[in-house]
C-alpha cells in the first residue's frame, strides 16, 4: 500500500487537459502569453470576453481559409444561379415571353446575383462554424470553476497538457509565477 | 461620414460620446444582460405586449377572413390591382434596411457608435421582412399556393419566368430574410454564452446553451469570427443595395406611367434607409428610456441618426423633383398628366402631406437644438415613417388609378380589412419586438466590451 503512495505524486493521478490561468486585464494576459511563448510552449490556447487582436497575433495564429470558402461559395452559387436559369429558360420549359430571348443575360443577372450572396453568406457562417468545430456542447476547459467569467470580464490562458514542454508541477509553478487571479489544473 | 467619425473620437466632455462614462467590461456584462436575466419581469413590458397581441389578433382575424373569401374583401380592383398590400410590403421591407446599413456598411466604416444600436436593429430587420414578406403572399389570391414561385420540378412540367421582377423579388428577399437572420444570429452567438454562463434557471441555461453551440471565447474562435463577420457585412452591403432596387423594379419594369423611371432604384434605397432609420428612432428612444440604457444609445446615437436622416431625406427630396422634372422634360402626354394628376388630382392631399412630412418638417433637422431634444426627434421619426408610407401609396395608387385611358380609371378606397392587415402587421411586428427586447440582449453585449476604457491594450515591445 505505501508504494502506491509513493508512485501517487506524478504518475498515478489522473491526466489532466492543462492548467488554466485567470487575468483581469487584456495586457496581463498578452504578457502572459509572451511568457509562455518564450518559455517555449507551443499548445497554448487564450479565452478572452471580446475579440483582441493582439491576442491571436500574440498566439501566431494566423487562418486564412475562411475567404477562400466564401469564394468558392460565392462562385459555386453564381454559377448554380445562372444554370437553374439558363436550362430552365433554354433547355427545358422554352417558351416565348413578349419575344424576348430564350438566354435573356440581363433579366437573368438579379437571380444570379441574389444567389451568388445567398451562397457565399452561407459558407462565410457554416464554415466559420465548421473550422471552429462548432456546435461542441462539451469541453474540458467548462469544468474549470471560474471559467464562466470568461464571457463576462476575465481572460484566461490555458496551457495544454499535449505541449512536449508540459510538466503538471512545473508548469504550474511557471504559470503562477505570472500572477494570474487564479491557477486551475483542468480535468477532461 | 468623416466628420462622424472625428466627432465620436472626441473625448466626453467636448461632445456626448458614445459610451457613458465610468463603465468597465463587468458592468456592460451586467447592465445588458440583466434586462434578460431579470426574475421580476416589468409591468411595462406586459402591458406593452398585450397591446401588441391585441394588434395581432386583429391581423390574425383579417388573414383568416382573407383566407376564406379572398381578396375581395380589400378594396383593391381593376384598375388599382396593388393596393394596401403592395404599399405595406414596401414599406416593410424598406424600414427593414436601416438595420443592415447599420450592421454592415457602418461596420466596414468603422463607425463605432453603431455598435450599441445595430443588435436591435438587425433584430428590427427582421422583423419587418416577416411583415413585409406576409403581404406578397395574402395578395397572390391562392396564397396556399405560394410555393409555385419557387422553382421546383413540378408534376405540372413548368417553371418560373425568370424574367419577371416578381420572380426576382422571391429570391431577393427570401435571400434577404435568411442572411439577415445568419448575421443577427454570428452577432448573437458570444453574448448566448455570457446569458449561458449567467443565468440562474435550469431552463435559461439549457436554452441559451444550445443556442451557444458551445462558444467559449477562444482566440482562435474569435480569429475566425471576426473574419466570417467582416465578411458577412462587406457581403450584405450589396444584398441591401440590391434588395430594394429589385423591389424597385415590380414598378420600374412595368410601363405605367410614373413607374417607368431609371432614377426609382436608387431613389427607392435612399427612402428605404430614410425610413428605416426613422423606425430605429422610434424604438430606440423609448426602450433607451425606459430600461435606463441612456449610457449606451447616447445623445451622440441619436445625433447621428438625425443627420443619416437629414442626409437620406435629402436624396428622397433630389428623387421627388427629378420625377416632376423628368416628366415635364419627356414631354409625354401620359407622363406630364401623372404628375398633373399627383399635384391637383384626387389623391394631391396625400401628395402633398408625403411633401410636407418627408421633405418640409424634417428640414428642422439642421438645427442642433432639434437634433439635441429628444422628444422633437420621436415626433420627426414618427413623421418620416407615415411620410414614406404616404409615399409609397401616391406611387402605387396615383399611377394605378389614371393611366393611358380615362375610360378605365377608377378610385381605389381601402376597406376595414386593409385597414385591419395594416393595423395588425405592426401588431405582428411589436410582438416579436417585446419578445426579442425580453430574451434576447438587446445591445451586443461582447462589443460594447470593446468600448470601454479598459479594453484599451498597450504596446508592449517583444
Amino acid at each position: 500500500m505505501s508504494d502506491a503512495a509513493v508512485a501517487e505524486p506524478a504518475e498515478a493521478r489522473r491526466p489532466i487537459y492543462g492548467i488554466l490561468a485567470e487575468f483581469s486585464d487584456p495586457n496581463e494576459l498578452l504578457h502572459a502569453i509572451r511568457s509562455a511563448r518564450e518559455e517555449g510552449y507551443r499548445d497554448i490556447e487564450a479565452y478572452t470576453p471580446y475579440p483582441i487582436e493582439e491576442v491571436a497575433e500574440a498566439l501566431h495564429f494566423h487562418d486564412n481559409r475562411l475567404p477562400l470558402i466564401v469564394l468558392l461559395g460565392g462562385i459555386t452559387g453564381l454559377v448554380a444561379g445562372y444554370a437553374l436559369q439558363y436550362w430552365t429558360s433554354v433547355v427545358d420549359y422554352p417558351i416565348n415571353v413578349g419575344g424576348r430571348p430564350l438566354n435573356s443575360i440581363v433579366a437573368f443577372i438579379p437571380v444570379t446575383f441574389e444567389c451568388t450572396i445567398l451562397f457565399a453568406a452561407l459558407s462565410a457562417v457554416l464554415g466559420m462554424l465548421a473550422l471552429n468545430g462548432l456546435p461542441m456542447p462539451y469541453h474540458p476547459v467548462f469544468h474549470a470553476p471560474r471559467f464562466a467569467q470568461a464571457s463576462r470580464d476575465r481572460f484566461f490562458l490555458c496551457i495544454e497538457a499535449t505541449d512536449p514542454k508540459f510538466d503538471r508541477d512545473g508548469t504550474r509553478r511557471f504559470v503562477e509565477r505570472l500572477v494570474p487571479r487564479s491557477v486551475a489544473e483542468v480535468d477532461h | 461620414m468623416n466628420e462622424i467619425t472625428e466627432s465620436a473620437e472626441r473625448p466626453p466632455h467636448d461632445a456626448p460620446a458614445i459610451i457613458g462614462p465610468g463603465q468597465t467590461f463587468r458592468s456592460v456584462t451586467d447592465k445588458i444582460s440583466q434586462v434578460v436575466l431579470v426574475r421580476q419581469t416589468p409591468l411595462g413590458w406586459y402591458f406593452g405586449l398585450s397591446i401588441a397581441l391585441a394588434l395581432l389578433l386583429m391581423f390574425i382575424s383579417a388573414v383568416g377572413y382573407l383566407l376564406a373569401l379572398g381578396t375581395g374583401i380589400w378594396g383593391v380592383n381593376i384598375p388599382v390591382g396593388w393596393g394596401f398590400a403592395i404599399i405595406n410590403f414596401v414599406w416593410w421591407i424598406g424600414i427593414g434596411h436601416a438595420g443592415t446599413l447599420i450592421s454592415a456598411i457602418l461596420l466596414l466604416f468603422r463607425q463605432q457608435w453603431r455598435t450599441s444600436i445595430n443588435r436591435f436593429a438587425e433584430a428590427m430587420t427582421l422583423f419587418a421582412v416577416a411583415c413585409a414578406g406576409l403581404y406578397p403572399i395574402l395578395h397572390l389570391g391562392r396564397p396556399w399556393l405560394a410555393y409555385w414561385l419557387v422553382p421546383y420540378p413540378n408534376t405540372m412540367g413548368m417553371w418560373p419566368n425568370f424574367r419577371s421582377p416578381l420572380v426576382w423579388d422571391v429570391f431577393a428577399v427570401t435571400t434577404y430574410a435568411t442572411v439577415s437572420l445568419m448575421f443577427w444570429f454570428v452577432g448573437l452567438i458570444p453574448d448566448l454564452a455570457t446569458l449561458r454562463d449567467r443565468s440562474e434557471s435550469r431552463v435559461g441555461k439549457m436554452v441559451y446553451g444550445i443556442f451557444a453551440m458551445g462558444w467559449r471565447g477562444s482566440a482562435r474562435h474569435w480569429h475566425r469570427y471576426e473574419t466570417a463577420y467582416l465578411l458577412l457585412a462587406g457581403i450584405s452591403t450589396p444584398l441591401v443595395v440590391s434588395v430594394h432596387t429589385v423591389v424597385s423594379f415590380d414598378f420600374a419594369v412595368g410601363i405605367i406611367p410614373g413607374w417607368h423611371a431609371t432614377i426609382f432604384p436608387p431613389y427607392f434605397v435612399a427612402g428605404a434607409i430614410y425610413s428605416g432609420f426613422a423606425m430605429v428612432m422610434t424604438l430606440a428612444i423609448p426602450l433607451r428610456k425606459f430600461y435606463g440604457l441612456e449610457d449606451f444609445v447616447t445623445k451622440k446615437h441619436l445625433d447621428n441618426m438625425a443627420r443619416v436622416m437629414l442626409a437620406t431625406g435629402l436624396i428622397v427630396a433630389y428623387g421627388y423633383m427629378m420625377e416632376a422634372f423628368m416628366s415635364w422634360y419627356s414631354q409625354n402626354e401620359y407622363e406630364q398628366y401623372m404628375m398633373l394628376n399627383r399635384f391637383r388630382g384626387p389623391y394631391a392631399p396625400l401628395y402633398w402631406s408625403l411633401i410636407l412630412f418627408n421633405i418640409v418638417i424634417p428640414q428642422s433637422l439642421w438645427f442642433q437644438r432639434v437634433r439635441d431634444s429628444v422628444p422633437a426627434l420621436f415626433i420627426l421619426s414618427l413623421v418620416v415613417n407615415v411620410g414614406m408610407w404616404l409615399e409609397r401609396f401616391v406611387i402605387v395608387v396615383t399611377s394605378l388609378s389614371r393611366d393611358f385611358l380615362p375610360s378605365s380609371w377608377g378610385m381605389y378606397y381601402p376597406t376595414v380589412w386593409d385597414w385591419a392587415t395594416y393595423v395588425g402587421s405592426i401588431g405582428l411586428f411589436l410582438t416579436l419586438l417585446f419578445l426579442f427586447i425580453r430574451f434576447l440582449p438587446m445591445i451586443s453585449i461582447f462589443e460594447m466590451r470593446t468600448l470601454v476604457p479598459e479594453a484599451e491594450v498597450r504596446e508592449v515591445p517583444e
